[in-house]
């Protein structure tokens, strides 16, 4: 196929032919950022939380009078949830993962180091590592004896004593490999803040935090051996029967103590679902774009393709005329659409990688994978000749004697 | 001449429907998106009070320790309570309230209603005043109130309707977390937004529902809400004995007369943390901020980031729907390059020429931004559909209808000046000859 004779006719339609290769960059641009953007979120709302995802359930109350005997109250409860046919595991606990509000420390490798090395979440509460179903990949989860009251940790804080504050303290393997790079972070000590020195006994592959500022720091969590009498509390069980002990649950909290309220009675499926709801609308939102901008750039493809179809209709004709086969003309089509996508497709590979920049400067996203370039390409080449097919097969079935007649 | 092009430019248009349809579709959907998250960011980015804005400010003082110090960082986002009491009562302002955000259990008196908890804000008495509160019934407590910590509340016109079916209930007694309290004003509806005075209660929540005394809130430890940051050995205080913790958990805010007494505001401020220094009590060296509403939402990027990533695709959108639209059009114009130089040919000037594929054009456009309208309230009630807590405030309002027109009408030339100025460039003897 000569394609001389197709750029000297694209220079007689210069503007016309410059706009569809504008329109199929900024569509190429527009879309590899999109589609970029569309894979970090989904790969964000797929972020593991370490936890036995389909078995937990979160009931949270809250005194409506005084507050009784808060030990004594939070036992009865525990008792009462553990007497439920089908809950394997309890524990009363101050956030859960993915909850939104959460505790925090400053974790330094020595108290005498001006800033924290990092910053954790504080997961407390009697078994909650045994509730939430966390896999341990070096040393052991926290036992009973290990645990101290948050009532007495909270007196010798505050008098600066270390008997009666919490000594040791499980870890996830990111935080571990972010404090120590390259070494085993068993048996090492770590400070919460400059006053509470931890020895790490357990490593746990993921437990994500209730609250993410820095998806780079989502799986900073520990678990701190306090036992903690918050009204809250974790529930596990078989999948299937999340809904009976759900129920049972609360009637069992309303018979131990009417005066509360629940403020929160669901299954972990839906704070996880909750948590990313926006991640969720905004990737629909970017599908959609895409789609959108595809078949606005396909159509305007089609149209401009059947208006010079329709305007070189005599060219058509006195090519067949002299001996153009129908596959010459569509075949003659079809290249001037790859030509003019190509060209585009190329501005627009510019285009896309300063978006990116764009973004990457306000949006704190990662630089573009080079993968998505040659993809946003074929992408663009096989609407362009999907699009163009149309109107080419029409430039085919032009018969000869067209240009025999005049206009 | 008008009605004559403008009958022209509609019988060109029914000739190809098809193209018509997919050029008024384009410009539609590109008006449609834009106006949809342009109107979303715009209620966002709003002002919230904006007869005070100026003038309202939120002071920011730096109490911690040398612990992890570095210089030139901003003090902590709220004051502790020493600090923000002292502030308080040294009256500098016109008026200053200090407040915490928190949620109450609300016992209603009808039997057949469960107890329930509704957010609530512990503030001082200058608060209603300062930010414009609207009454419908009474008005709020004063600062004797305050001082003796007396069980009184503001309600909202929602919870009015709810426990006291919408009456005039001053007087009334409601009860919160088993205490009696007496309502002693009703507000009417109110909804700033951003939710500015408390940004950790989230920043486009509704406003509370219940508002009491902060002196009672303590006297009784109504229940908290918000964060809490805190150094040294604040961190192992159980929540009721905040008072003397070192930990920031309030928010304080005054109003100026003008926002020219700023600078004598901030000197005050500086004074009284050099002195706070003397005493002892603050280590770090002075470091205060003193900014006004629009300049706090600023600070804290209150605007969610994926609500301008929207803008922008939305304009990218718009921008490729244009071209598009352009170059469809432009085919078109030069595919009657013929008919053109016959009118070229018969006396017609190019102005007119050009005149006549505007008004073409315009009717494109004009077609396009109407529906872009619908396709505006259609995605704005998408929007209200979402999870987001700013959902519900997602509605087009006079001044965005105004945009929306002038983006449309600004399309559209945009869309048919480039075609229109081309075709009318037309040379009729070339064209004629050809024929």
């Amino acid at each position: 196929m000569a394609i001389r004779p197709i750029l000297s006719t694209l220079r007689r339609h210069k503007t016309t032919a410059l706009l569809v290769v504008l329109e199929i960059a900024l569509t190429c641009a527009i879309v590899c950022n999109a589609v970029f953007l569309v894979s970090q979120r989904i790969e964000r709302i797929h972020m593991p939380s370490g936890v036995a995802e389909h078995e937990l359930i979160q009931v949270a109350l809250a005194e409506i009078g005084a507050k009784p005997d808060e030990h004594a109250r939070t036992l009865t409860d525990l008792a009462a949830l553990r007497a439920i046919p089908g809950v394997t595991e309890v524990a009363s606990v101050n956030q859960i993962p993915f909850g939104r509000s959460s505790n925090n420390s400053g974790i330094k490798l020595d108290p005498k180091q001006n800033k924290p090395t990092l910053n954790a979440t504080n997961y407390f509460g009697e078994n909650i590592g045994q509730t939430l179903g966390v896999q341990l990949v070096a040393g052991r989860l926290l036992q009973p004896e290990d645990y101290v009251s948050i009532k007495e940790a909270s007196k010798a804080f505050k008098e600066g004593k270390l008997e009666g504050l919490p000594r040791l303290v499980v870890i996830t393997e990111p935080m571990a490999q972010r404090l120590f790079p390259g070494q085993p972070a068993l048996g090492k000590t770590i400070w919460l803040g400059s006053e509470v020195p931890l020895q790490i006994v357990g490593v746990v592959k993921h437990l994500v935090r209730p609250s993410i500022w820095n998806d780079a720091e989502a799986q900073y969590s520990m678990m701190v051996p306090m036992q903690v009498e918050d009204n809250q509390y974790l529930i596990r069980t078989a999948p299937g029967e999340r809904e009976r002990v759900l129920a049972a649950a609360i009637a069992a909290m309303k018979k131990n103590n009417p005066h509360r309220i629940f403020w929160q009675k669901r299954t972990w499926d839906e704070v996880r679902q909750r948590f990313f709801d926006g991640d969720r609308s905004m990737t629909g939102l970017l599908i959609g774009v895409c789609v959108a901008l595809l078949v606005v750039t396909a159509l305007g493809i089609v149209g401009l393709g059947s208006f010079w179809v329709a305007q070189r209709r005599r060219q058509i004709g006195v090519r067949r005329a002299l001996g153009a086969t129908r596959g010459h003309i569509l075949r003659y089509f079809q290249t001037e659409n790859f030509l003019l996508a190509t060209i585009g497709i190329a501005l627009g590979m510019v285009l896309a990688y300063g978006i990116n920049l764009f973004l990457m400067v306000h949006y704190e996203l990662p630089r573009l994978p080079a993968v998505y370039f040659p993809i946003g390409a074929l992408a663009l080449w096989l609407i362009g000749q999907a699009a163009v097919l149309g109107p080419a097969m029409r430039a085919a079935a032009v018969p000869p004697v067209v240009a025999t007649r005049s206009v | 001449m008008f009605t004559y092009y403008l009958e022209l430019a509609l019988r060109s248009l029914r000739r190809n429907k098809v193209l018509t349809a997919l050029m008024v579709v384009a410009i539609a959907l590109g008006i449609g998106a834009c106006m949809t998250t342009l109107t979303v960011l715009h209620v966002l980015s709003g002002d919230p009070i904006p007869s005070k804005s100026a003038r309202l400010f939120y002071p920011q003082l730096d109490p911690q320790d040398m612990d992890g110090y570095r210089e030139g960082e901003e003090p902590p986002e709220q004051l502790t309570w020493v600090d923000g009491m002292n502030l308080l009562k040294a009256k500098r302002a016109r008026r200053q309230a200090l407040m915490t955000g928190g949620a109450v259990p609300v016992q209603p008196a009808q039997a057949d209603v469960e107890p329930f908890f509704s957010d609530s804000r512990y503030t001082t008495a200058d608060f209603f005043a300062m930010f414009d509160a609207p009454f419908l019934y009474g008005q709020g407590w004063n600062e004797a109130d305050d001082d003796s910590k007396a069980r009184v509340a503001v309600i909202t016109r929602k919870l009015n309707e709810k426990l006291f079916g919408g009456k005039d209930s001053r007087g009334q007694v409601v009860r919160l977390k088993d205490t009696p309290f007496r309502v002693v004003g009703v507000l009417d509806d109110w909804r700033p937004n951003p939710h500015f005075y408390d940004l950790n209660v989230g920043n486009y929540t509704e406003s509370e529902e219940v508002f009491v005394p902060l002196s009672t809130s303590r006297d009784l430890t109504l229940p908290r809400n918000g964060s809490t940051d805190c150094w040294g050995r604040g961190g192992g205080n159980d929540g009721d004995h905040m008072e003397n913790a070192t930990c920031v958990w309030m928010q304080f805010w005054v109003e100026l007369a003008s926002a020219a007494d700023a600078p004598a505001y901030k000197a005050f401020l500086e004074n009284y943390s050099r002195e706070q220094k003397t005493l002892g009590r603050f280590q770090r060296p002075v470091n205060v901020r003193l900014r006004n509403v629009m300049e706090w939402l600023d600070q804290e990027k209150v605007v969610p980031s994926d609500v301008r990533l929207q803008s922008w695709l939305a304009i990218g959108f718009l921008v490729v729907c244009l071209v598009n639209t352009v170059g469809l059009m432009l085919a078109k114009f030069l595919r009657r390059a013929g008919e053109l130089g016959v009118r070229r040919a018969l006396g017609a000037s190019k102005r007119e020429i050009f005149k006549q594929l505007l008004i073409e054009a315009g009717v494109v456009g004009l077609a396009g931004g109407v529906c872009g309208l619908v396709l505006a309230f259609l995605g704005l009630w998408l929007v209200r559909q979402q999870p987001a807590d700013y959902a519900s405030l997602a509605r087009l309002d006079l001044a965005m209808l105004g945009a929306t027109f002038a983006l449309a009408v600004g399309s559209s030339v945009a869309a048919g000046l480039l075609p229109a100025l081309r075709a009318c460039q037309v040379a009729p003897a070339l064209q004629l000859k050809s024929q």
